[in-house]
């Protein structure tokens, strides 16, 4: 008797659990997709993308980060920092305008999406001064391994407000 | 006694567990700054190779990765990037003999250290007529229930420093094609 019921009541969890609760983690996002693209972007007054590519790498490896892939023609890098936890990360680059780039990180901490500002805040902060330090070194030829300090070169705008008018959906195909 | 040395022993797994698993729900605030340690590691990880050649360098950290034995995971010529990883033995004979005590004294079955996978990126730089290659290592391991016990950076400054004594000579042998 405790058997068939215990075999009942696994069944019935499998029915009601099983249904892919889980699943509906895909497409979920705890912020709105305005909210969150305002904390993730960046607007930088600069037309090189592979420069811009390669300073996110290297601060990436400023703050730990062990680079996982980068391609320069979609504009991406991705890296992982392991420090008691498991920090994941995508950065994309892509033109805003004639001569501005868009910068948007996200961030994945443990199992959950990073979605407060202030982790972005600091990632943008430590970016900008690697801009600046990229365009003290090939101006003075100088090393990488200089100074930490400085101001934020004028080549970072701390513009936060996303790309106007970039739709936020992609067009839907025709329903089947 | 040992009721004692139980619960001491539960306590520090339950510490330790809770530490190595980074069952802190939210990211720490200093996740994504810059530190005051961040100067000093990318000294550590970097060196400068006088030459312009990056093909040279990334072919020369390609081959130096298979002498280590790392698996290439990631190449992106044209940014200068090379991902590897390998998989390795993780047993600690300390941990092992900890565990062999604790399990003789308090009865306690504890996990150890089995497995792990040790990644590495390396990202040329190209500077005025140097190139600087930088290498970042980190590791995640696993115990022997499956269950990952660690996830960290890797800063022993020999570990770089013996990197690089290694790619000094293989950009050499690559640049002299021997």
């Amino acid at each position: 008797m405790t058997r068939q019921f215990l075999i009942g009541a696994v069944f019935v969890s499998t029915f009601f659990g099983g249904c892919g609760s889980s699943q509906k983690q895909v497409l979920l996002a705890d912020e709105s997709a305005v909210k969150l693209r305002s904390i993730q972007s960046r607007v930088f007054d600069t037309t090189d993308k592979t420069k811009m590519l390669r300073t996110t790498m290297a601060t990436l490896q400023d703050l730990g980060f062990v680079v996982d892939s980068a391609d320069d023609s979609i504009g991406t890098v991705s890296a992982t920092k392991l420090d008691r936890y498991a920090l994941r990360m995508t950065v994309t680059v892509r033109p805003r305008n004639e001569r501005q780039l868009l910068v948007r990180a996200s961030a994945q901490y443990n199992l959950r999406a990073v979605e407060s500002p202030e982790p972005y805040q600091n990632f943008f902060a430590a970016l900008e001064k690697a801009i600046f330090l990229t365009a003290h070194m090939e101006e003075d030829r100088s090393p990488a391994s200089g100074s930490s300090t400085g101001t934020p070169s004028s080549q970072g705008s701390t513009a936060t407000v996303p790309a106007k008018g970039s739709p936020l959906t992609g067009s839907r195909g025709t329903q089947k | 006694m040992t009721r004692t040395g139980f619960a001491l022993a539960l306590m520090t797994c339950a510490v330790l567990g809770g530490a190595a698993c980074g069952c802190q729900s939210s990211i720490p605030r200093d996740a994504l700054a810059l530190s005051p340690q961040s100067v000093e590691r990318r000294v550590l990880q970097t060196r400068s190779y006088d030459t312009t050649d990056e093909a040279t360098i990334l072919q020369a950290s390609a081959g130096l990765l298979q002498d280590v034995g790392f698996t290439i995971e990631a190449t992106r010529s044209s940014l200068g990037l090379l991902t590897g990883s390998k998989d390795r033995d993780a047993t600690d004979g300390g941990q092992v003999v900890r565990a062999i005590l604790i399990a003789a004294l308090l009865r306690v079955s504890t996990p150890i250290d089995a497995i792990q996978k040790i990644r590495i990126s390396i990202v040329t730089h190209p500077e005025a007529s140097r190139m600087a290659v930088r290498v970042t290592f980190q590791r995640v391991v696993w115990n022997n229930h499956g269950q990952i016990s660690n996830l960290e950076f890797l800063d022993d400054p020999k570990m770089y420093q013996d990197f690089f004594d290694k790619l000094s000579k293989a950009v050499f042998l690559e640049a002299n094609k021997i």
